[in-house]
C-alpha cells in the first residue's frame, strides 16, 4: 500500500525544539502523548492494585492493618484512583491516541494541541487528586461516588479530590471532542465509514459519550463543593434539597462512564479476534452499530443503580427494561466474537488468551449485571458482595484484561521490541485464575448477605473473605510476571518485525516503532479491514 | 513538531473541522448548564408558589436592560465577524471591542443586582434566607449558582475576546483566517442563549 524505507528515523528519534523530558511534555506528537498516557496508567494502576490488596488483607482480620476510617479512605482511595485516573482514560488516552490516526490514515488527531492540553490536566487533575491524600486532613472517605449528603458533611478533603475529578473530567471532554472530529474529518481517501477499523468505531462510540455524560458530572461535582464552601443545599434536605437528586446526577454520568471504559476495550477485542483466528470479522456492520447501539443505550439507564434508593414503580420497570436491552447489543458483539473463530485457523499467542478471557469475563459480568438490573433480584443483592463481584467482572475482568490484550497485541508496534511468549502464557494463566478466585467468592459472599464497603463482618462470611483474599494474592503474582515480562522486553527483547502478527490494518503497514508522520505518503484505500483469506 | 499542525493530512488549515470541534464543544456545555435546568425544574415543580414569591425579589427593570445589552453584543459579535469576512480589519476591531464593553456592563449590573440582595442578607447559607421557606432558599440558591456560572462564562467570554482583538490587530486573525473569531462568535451566542433562558426563569415567572 505505502512503502515506507527502512530508513526512515521512528518518532522516538524525533528531534523536536525541546531536548530531554521537555521533548515528551511539549509534544504535540499523538504516539508520544499515547505513550506518556500509558506509563502514568500504569503506575497508577499499580497504586491502585496495591490498595486492593491492602483492602483485602485487612479484611483478613479486620483492625489488624487498617482502623475502620483508614479502612473507608483506602476503599475511597482505591475506588478515585482505578477508575478516574486508570480504567476511564484507559484506553482511549493510551492506544486511542496512539492508534486512532494511525488506523485512519492520518498523520495525527484533528487539534494536536488540545490533545496535549488534554494531557496536562490528566495530569493536573492527578497531581490534586493525590495532594488530597497528602495534605493535613483525611484522605477521602466517601466511596469513589461521593453521595451526598456525607460528601458535603465529610470533615475529609472531600473538595480538593472533586476538583481533581473535575479536572479530569475536562480532560476527558476534550480527548473525546478530539477523537470524534478527527474521525469526522481525518480519515485517509477511501476510509469511507464502514471501512474503518472497529477500535475507530468503539473510539467513536466512546468519543459521544465522553462529550454528552462527562459535563453532568463536571456541574455534580461543582454543586458538591459550592455546597461544601457556600451551604448550597441543592442536595440537602434541611434546605429543601434532596439527596436523591445526587445519585440521579451522579449516575447520569457514572453508568455511561462504564461504556467509556468497556467500548474501547470491545474495539480492542474486535481488532485481535480476526487477526488470530486468520478470519475477517463476522458481522462487521452489526458490530459497529451496536457500538453505537450501546453508547445511546446505555444513556438512559442510571437508575437502575437507585432501584432501593426511592423511585416510582413505573421508573423501576422502564430502567430495568432499558437495562436488559442494553445487554442485546452486548450479546451480539460476543456472539460474533466467537463465530469469527469458527472454521478460523487460530493462533493461541497470549494477545488471544488476554482477548478469549476477556469474552468470558465480560460475559460473566454481564449475564450478573442482569441479575441485579431485575428488579426482585436487585432488592436482595443491592449493596452487597455481588454488586463489587460484578463491577470487577466487567471492568477488570472487561476494560482491564483489554488494557492487557492490547498491550501484548499493540507492544511491538508501540516499543519495536518483541516480548517472550511464555512468561506473558503463564502470568495470564495465572493472573486468571487469581481474578476468579478473587471475585467469584464475592459472588457468594454477595448472595449471602455481605453488605459492600463494610470494614467487619460476623463470622459466617470469614470463609468467602480467605477465599477471595488467597485470590488477589495469585492475581497480583499474574500482574507482576506479565509487566516484568514486557518491562524486561523493552530492554533486552529482540527488534520486532513491522508486522509480527500479520495484521491487515494501516498501524501493520508502516514501521515498528512508527515514524514521527505514520504515513510517508497518505495511504488511499480500497477495501475493508480484515480482509483474511480472500482477495 | 509545530510544523505539524499546518499540514495535516496535507491541509493548509481545517476551518471546517474547527467549526465542528467548537460545536461539539458547545453541546457538552448544553449539558453542563443541563444539570443546572434540572435541579430547576425539580425544585420548581416542587415549590411553584415559593418561586412564584420569591421571583418578586429580582429587578425586572435590570433583567431586561442585561437582556438587551447582551443580545445587543451578540449583534455586534456577528458584525465583527461579517466584517472580517470582507477584510475590513479596523471595523472588525471595534465592534469586537464593542461586544467586549457590552460584555463588561453586563457583568457590573449584575453586580449591583447580586450586592442588593447581598445587603439584604439574601445569600446562599445567610441566617436571612434559611428564616424563609424551602422553595425560596432554592430559588436564590439556583439563582446565584446559575447566574454566577453564567456570569463566569461571560467574563471566560471577554477574555477570550480581547485575545481575538489582539490577533485581529495583530493580523493572525484574517480574511483567510477567521476560524477562531467565528468559534469565538458561536461560543458567545451559547452564552447569550443561556440567558435567554435565565432571564424568565428567573425574572419573569411572578
Amino acid at each position: 500500500m505505502n512503502e515506507n524505507l527502512p530508513s526512515e528515523p521512528s518518532f522516538y528519534e524525533e528531534k523536536g525544539r525541546y531536548r530531554g523530558i521537555l521533548s515528551w511534555l511539549m509534544s504535540t506528537d499523538h504516539k508520544r502523548i499515547g505513550i506518556m498516557y500509558l506509563a502514568a496508567l500504569l503506575i497508577f494502576f499499580a497504586v491502585g492494585v496495591t490498595l486492593g490488596l491492602l483492602i483485602r488483607l485487612s479484611l483478613l482480620s479486620p483492625g489488624l492493618i487498617l482502623s475502620a476510617q483508614r479502612y473507608d479512605e483506602a476503599f475511597t482511595v482505591h475506588g478515585i484512583i482505578q477508575i478516574f485516573l486508570f480504567i476511564i482514560p484507559g484506553l482511549p488516552v493510551a492506544f486511542g491516541n496512539f492508534f486512532l490516526p494511525i488506523l485512519i490514515g492520518a498523520r495525527d488527531v484533528a487539534f494536536p494541541k488540545i490533545n496535549r492540553l488534554s494531557w496536562w490536566l490528566y495530569l493536573t487533575g492527578a497531581f490534586i487528586v493525590i495532594l488530597s491524600l497528602a495534605i493535613k486532613g483525611h484522605p477521602p472517605d466517601t466511596g469513589w461516588t461521593f453521595y451526598a449528603p456525607y460528601s458535603v458533611k465529610s470533615q475529609a478533603n472531600i473538595s480538593l479530590a472533586v476538583f481533581g475529578v473535575f479536572v479530569l473530567g475536562f480532560s476527558s471532554i476534550l480527548t473525546g471532542i478530539n477523537f470524534v472530529t478527527t474521525i469526522h474529518r481525518l480519515r485517509a481517501p477511501g476510509m469511507t465509514w464502514f471501512r474503518m477499523p472497529l477500535f475507530v468505531w468503539t473510539l467513536y462510540a466512546t468519543g459521544w459519550v465522553q462529550m454528552l455524560a462527562t459535563p453532568v458530572l463536571a456541574i455534580t461535582l461543582v454543586f458538591i463543593i459550592l455546597g461544601r464552601f457556600f451551604g448550597v443545599g441543592f442536595f440537602d434536605a434541611s434546605k429543601g434539597g434532596d439527596p436523591i437528586l445526587y445519585e440521579h446526577l451522579f449516575w447520569i454520568y457514572s453508568h455511561p462512564a462504564v461504556y467509556i471504559m468497556v467500548l474501547p476495550a470491545m474495539g480492542v477485542i474486535s481488532e485481535i479476534m480476526p487477526v488470530f483466528s486468520r478470519r475477517s470479522i463476522f458481522g462487521y456492520h452489526a458490530m459497529a452499530f451496536s457500538a453505537l447501539g450501546i453508547a445511546s443505550v446505555g444513556y438512559l439507564v442510571w437508575g437502575h443503580h437507585m432501584f432501593t434508593s426511592g423511585m416510582s414503580d413505573t421508573a423501576r420497570i422502564i430502567f430495568s427494561f432499558i437495562t436488559f436491552l442494553v445487554a442485546v447489543p452486548s450479546g451480539i458483539k460476543v456472539f460474533n466474537w466467537i463465530a469469527t473463530l469458527y472454521k478460523g485457523s487460530i493462533e493461541v499467542d497470549s494477545p488471544l488468551l488476554f482477548a478469549l478471557s476477556f469474552i468470558f469475563l465480560f460475559s460473566v459480568g454481564g449475564l450478573s449485571g442482569l441479575i441485579i438490573g431485575a428488579l426482585a433480584t436487585n432488592l436482595h443483592l443491592h449493596g452487597t458482595y455481588f454488586i463489587v463481584g460484578h463491577f470487577h467482572y466487567v471492568v477488570f475482568g472487561g476494560a482491564g484484561f483489554s488494557m492487557l490484550a492490547a498491550l501484548h497485541y499493540w507492544f511491538p508496534k508501540m516499543f519495536g521490541k518483541m516480548y517472550r511468549e511464555k512468561p506473558a502464557k503463564l502470568g495470564w494463566l495465572i493472573l486468571f485464575i487469581g481474578f476468579n478466585v478473587t471475585y467469584f467468592s464475592m459472588f457468594v459472599l454477595g448472595f449471602q448477605g455481605m453488605p459492600r464497603r463494610y470494614f467487619d463482618y460476623p463470622p459466617q462470611y470469614f470463609t468467602g473473605h480467605l477465599i477471595s483474599t488467597i485470590g488477589s494474592w495469585f492475581l497480583a503474582a499474574g500482574l507482576i510476571i506479565i509487566f516484568a515480562n514486557l518491562i524486561k522486553s523493552l530492554f533486552t527483547g529482540a527488534k520486532a518485525p513491522d508486522n509480527p502478527w500479520g495484521g491487515q490494518t494501516l498501524e501493520w503497514q508502516i514501521p515498528s516503532p512508527p515514524p514521527t508522520e505514520n504515513f510517508r505518503e497518505i495511504p488511499v484505500i480500497t477495501e475493508r479491514p480484515y480482509r483474511f483469506g480472500r482477495k | 513538531m509545530g510544523k505539524m499542525f499546518n499540514t495535516i493530512s496535507g491541509k493548509q488549515i481545517d476551518s471546517q473541522g474547527k467549526k465542528i470541534g467548537m460545536w461539539f464543544f458547545l453541546y457538552t456545555e448544553i449539558l453542563f448548564f443541563g444539570g443546572m435546568f434540572l435541579l430547576y425544574s425539580v425544585f420548581r415543580s416542587k415549590y411553584p408558589m415559593d418561586f412564584h414569591f420569591a421571583a418578586t425579589e429580582e429587578s425586572i427593570v435590570l433583567g431586561s436592560i442585561n437582556t438587551a445589552i447582551l443580545l445587543t453584543s451578540s449583534f455586534f459579535i456577528a458584525l465583527s465577524i461579517s466584517a472580517i469576512k470582507r477584510g475590513e480589519k479596523r471595523l472588525s476591531s471595534c465592534l469586537q471591542l464593542a461586544t467586549m464593553v457590552l460584555g463588561f456592563a453586563f457583568l457590573v449590573i449584575k453586580y449591583f443586582e447580586w450586592n442588593a440582595k447581598i445587603m439584604k442578607g439574601i445569600y446562599p447559607d445567610s441566617a436571612v434566607l434559611l428564616q424563609k421557606s424551602k422553595g425560596t432558599i432554592l430559588f436564590f440558591g439556583l439563582y446565584y449558582v446559575m447566574t454566577g456560572i453564567h456570569g463566569l462564562h461571560v467574563l471566560i467570554g471577554i477574555i477570550v475576546i480581547s485575545f481575538m482583538l489582539y490577533w485581529t490587530v495583530k493580523e493572525k486573525v484574517t480574511r483567510a483566517n477567521y476560524a477562531r473569531l467565528e468559534n469565538t462568535g458561536l461560543y458567545w451566542h451559547f452564552v447569550d442563549i443561556v440567558w435567554i433562558y435565565l432571564f424568565p426563569l428567573f425574572y419573569l415567572i411572578t
